[in-house]
Protein backbone atom coordinates (compact mmCIF):
# COMPACT_ATOMS: atom_id res chain seq x y z
CA UNK A 1 0.00 0.00 0.00
CA UNK A 2 1.24 3.47 -0.85
CA UNK A 3 2.25 5.71 2.06
CA UNK A 4 -0.28 8.58 2.25
CA UNK A 5 2.48 10.87 3.55
CA UNK A 6 4.24 10.65 0.18
CA UNK A 7 1.78 13.20 -1.22
CA UNK A 8 0.53 16.53 0.12
CA UNK A 9 -3.08 15.51 -0.56
CA UNK A 10 -2.64 12.23 1.35
CA UNK A 11 -1.01 14.10 4.23
CA UNK A 12 -3.88 16.60 4.55
CA UNK A 13 -6.56 13.90 4.27
CA UNK A 14 -4.75 11.87 6.94
CA UNK A 15 -4.68 14.94 9.19
CA UNK A 16 -8.41 15.55 8.77
CA UNK A 17 -9.22 11.88 9.47
CA UNK A 18 -6.99 11.95 12.58
CA UNK A 19 -8.78 15.10 13.73
CA UNK A 20 -12.17 13.36 13.44
CA UNK A 21 -10.89 10.28 15.30
CA UNK A 22 -9.47 12.39 18.14
CA UNK A 23 -12.64 14.51 18.27
CA UNK A 24 -14.80 11.38 18.71
CA UNK A 25 -12.33 10.06 21.30
CA UNK A 26 -12.39 13.35 23.25
CA UNK A 27 -16.18 13.70 23.08
CA UNK A 28 -16.85 10.15 24.27
CA UNK A 29 -14.01 9.33 26.64
CA UNK A 30 -12.62 12.59 27.98
CA UNK A 31 -15.70 14.77 28.34
CA UNK A 32 -18.46 12.16 28.47
CA UNK B 1 5.22 37.43 32.57
CA UNK B 2 1.55 38.28 32.27
CA UNK B 3 -0.39 35.36 30.81
CA UNK B 4 -1.87 37.38 27.96
CA UNK B 5 1.65 38.30 26.81
CA UNK B 6 2.68 34.64 27.00
CA UNK B 7 -0.38 33.60 25.03
CA UNK B 8 0.29 36.29 22.40
CA UNK B 9 3.92 35.16 22.12
CA UNK B 10 2.81 31.52 21.93
CA UNK B 11 0.60 32.30 18.93
CA UNK B 12 3.30 34.41 17.21
CA UNK B 13 6.05 31.79 17.50
CA UNK B 14 3.50 29.06 16.68
CA UNK B 15 2.66 30.84 13.42
CA UNK B 16 6.39 31.10 12.66
CA UNK B 17 6.88 27.37 13.31
CA UNK B 18 3.85 26.00 11.48
CA UNK B 19 4.15 28.61 8.71
CA UNK B 20 7.68 27.42 7.97
CA UNK B 21 6.53 23.77 8.23
CA UNK B 22 3.92 24.45 5.54
CA UNK B 23 6.49 26.38 3.49
CA UNK B 24 8.80 23.34 3.54
CA UNK B 25 6.04 20.90 2.61
CA UNK B 26 3.98 22.94 0.16
CA UNK B 27 6.68 25.11 -1.47
CA UNK B 28 10.30 24.11 -0.85
CA UNK B 29 10.15 20.32 -1.34
CA UNK B 30 8.31 20.46 -4.71
CA UNK B 31 10.33 23.55 -5.72
CA UNK B 32 13.62 21.85 -4.90
CA UNK B 33 12.74 18.89 -7.11
CA UNK B 34 12.27 21.29 -10.05
CA UNK B 35 15.40 23.28 -9.11
CA UNK B 36 17.52 20.12 -9.14
CA UNK B 37 16.35 19.47 -12.69
CA UNK B 38 17.56 22.85 -13.98
CA UNK B 39 20.67 23.14 -11.78
CA UNK B 40 19.46 25.97 -9.51
CA UNK B 41 19.08 23.88 -6.35
CA UNK B 42 22.20 25.28 -4.59
CA UNK B 43 20.49 28.67 -4.35
CA UNK B 44 17.89 27.05 -2.11
CA UNK B 45 20.06 24.56 -0.22
CA UNK B 46 22.83 27.07 0.57
CA UNK B 47 20.98 30.34 1.10
CA UNK B 48 17.35 29.61 1.99
CA UNK B 49 17.01 26.19 3.65
CA UNK B 50 19.60 26.71 6.46
CA UNK B 51 18.03 30.04 7.46
CA UNK B 52 14.49 28.64 7.26
CA UNK B 53 15.54 25.65 9.40
CA UNK B 54 17.14 27.96 11.98
CA UNK B 55 13.88 29.91 12.48
CA UNK B 56 11.87 26.68 12.23
CA UNK B 57 13.56 24.71 15.00
CA UNK B 58 13.87 27.60 17.47
CA UNK B 59 10.28 28.72 16.82
CA UNK B 60 9.25 25.12 17.59
CA UNK B 61 11.16 25.25 20.87
CA UNK B 62 9.73 28.67 21.79
CA UNK B 63 6.20 27.50 20.96
CA UNK B 64 6.48 24.52 23.29
CA UNK B 65 8.08 26.59 26.05
CA UNK B 66 5.47 29.37 25.97
CA UNK B 67 2.70 26.74 25.82
CA UNK B 68 4.11 24.85 28.81
CA UNK B 69 4.43 28.12 30.74
CA UNK B 70 0.79 28.94 29.97
CA UNK B 71 -0.42 25.53 31.17
CA UNK B 72 1.65 25.89 34.33
CA UNK B 73 0.53 29.43 35.19
CA UNK B 74 -3.09 29.42 34.02
CA UNK B 75 -5.64 29.45 36.86
CA UNK B 76 -8.03 27.19 34.89
CA UNK B 77 -5.51 24.76 33.37
CA UNK B 78 -2.80 22.49 34.71
CA UNK B 79 0.38 21.25 33.01
CA UNK B 80 0.10 17.82 34.65
CA UNK B 81 -3.64 17.49 33.95
CA UNK B 82 -3.10 18.45 30.31
CA UNK B 83 -0.59 15.67 29.75
CA UNK B 84 -2.72 13.23 31.76
CA UNK B 85 -5.76 14.26 29.61
CA UNK B 86 -7.62 14.99 32.81
CA UNK B 87 -10.43 17.39 33.80
CA UNK B 88 -10.72 20.81 32.18
CA UNK B 89 -7.21 20.51 30.73
CA UNK B 90 -8.02 17.37 28.71
CA UNK B 91 -8.90 19.04 25.41
CA UNK B 92 -5.87 21.29 25.27
CA UNK B 93 -3.89 18.28 26.52
CA UNK B 94 -4.50 16.51 23.20
CA UNK B 95 -3.06 19.57 21.43
CA UNK B 96 -0.17 19.67 23.91
CA UNK B 97 0.67 16.00 23.28
CA UNK B 98 0.55 16.50 19.50
CA UNK B 99 2.74 19.62 19.79
CA UNK B 100 5.22 17.73 21.98
CA UNK B 101 5.48 14.87 19.48
CA UNK B 102 6.01 17.47 16.74
CA UNK B 103 8.78 19.18 18.74
CA UNK B 104 10.47 15.79 19.16
CA UNK B 105 10.25 15.22 15.41
CA UNK B 106 11.81 18.63 14.72
CA UNK B 107 14.83 18.25 16.98
CA UNK B 108 15.43 14.48 16.86
CA UNK B 109 14.43 13.55 13.30
CA UNK B 110 14.17 16.58 10.99
CA UNK B 111 17.10 18.79 12.04
CA UNK B 112 19.84 16.10 12.43
CA UNK B 113 18.86 14.53 9.10
CA UNK B 114 18.57 17.88 7.29
CA UNK B 115 22.12 18.69 8.44
CA UNK B 116 23.28 15.63 6.47
CA UNK B 117 21.13 16.45 3.44
CA UNK B 118 22.34 20.07 3.27
CA UNK B 119 25.99 19.09 3.76
CA UNK B 120 26.32 20.86 7.14
CA UNK B 121 27.82 17.60 8.48
CA UNK B 122 29.74 14.93 6.60
CA UNK B 123 27.64 12.12 5.10
CA UNK B 124 27.99 9.68 2.20
CA UNK B 125 25.54 9.81 -0.71
CA UNK B 126 23.80 6.74 0.70
CA UNK B 127 23.48 8.34 4.14
CA UNK B 128 22.17 11.54 2.55
CA UNK B 129 19.49 9.63 0.63
CA UNK B 130 18.36 7.84 3.80
CA UNK B 131 18.44 11.08 5.80
CA UNK B 132 16.34 12.85 3.16
CA UNK B 133 13.67 10.14 3.40
CA UNK B 134 13.53 10.23 7.21
CA UNK B 135 13.42 14.04 7.25
CA UNK B 136 10.66 14.13 4.62
CA UNK B 137 8.48 11.59 6.44
CA UNK B 138 8.98 13.35 9.80
CA UNK B 139 8.09 16.67 8.19
CA UNK B 140 4.99 15.19 6.54
CA UNK B 141 4.04 13.56 9.86
CA UNK B 142 4.23 16.97 11.52
CA UNK B 143 2.10 18.51 8.77
CA UNK B 144 -0.50 15.79 9.36
CA UNK B 145 -0.35 16.24 13.17
CA UNK B 146 -0.59 20.03 12.88
CA UNK B 147 -4.19 19.70 11.61
CA UNK B 148 -5.64 18.13 14.79
CA UNK B 149 -3.14 20.05 16.95
CA UNK B 150 -4.52 23.42 15.79
CA UNK B 151 -8.08 22.08 16.09
CA UNK B 152 -7.65 21.18 19.76
CA UNK B 153 -5.77 24.39 20.59
CA UNK B 154 -8.51 26.52 19.02
CA UNK B 155 -11.29 24.35 20.45
CA UNK B 156 -9.90 24.67 23.94
CA UNK B 157 -9.55 28.45 23.67
CA UNK B 158 -12.98 29.12 22.19
CA UNK B 159 -15.00 26.17 23.43
CA UNK B 160 -16.98 24.41 20.71
CA UNK B 161 -20.36 23.42 22.18
CA UNK B 162 -19.69 19.69 22.08
CA UNK B 163 -16.43 20.23 23.91
CA UNK B 164 -17.97 22.15 26.77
Amino acid sequence: MKNPLDSITGTIISGVILTLILYVFASNFLLG
Amino acid sequence: MDLILDRWLHVLVGITWIGLLYYFNFVQVPGLAKAKADGTAPGITKHIAPSALLWFRWAAFATWLTGAYYLHMSPRLSFADAFLLSGGSAVIGIGAWLGTIMLFNVWVLIWPNQKKVLGLVDASDEEKAKAARVALLASRTNTMLSIPMVFFMVTSAHGLPAMG
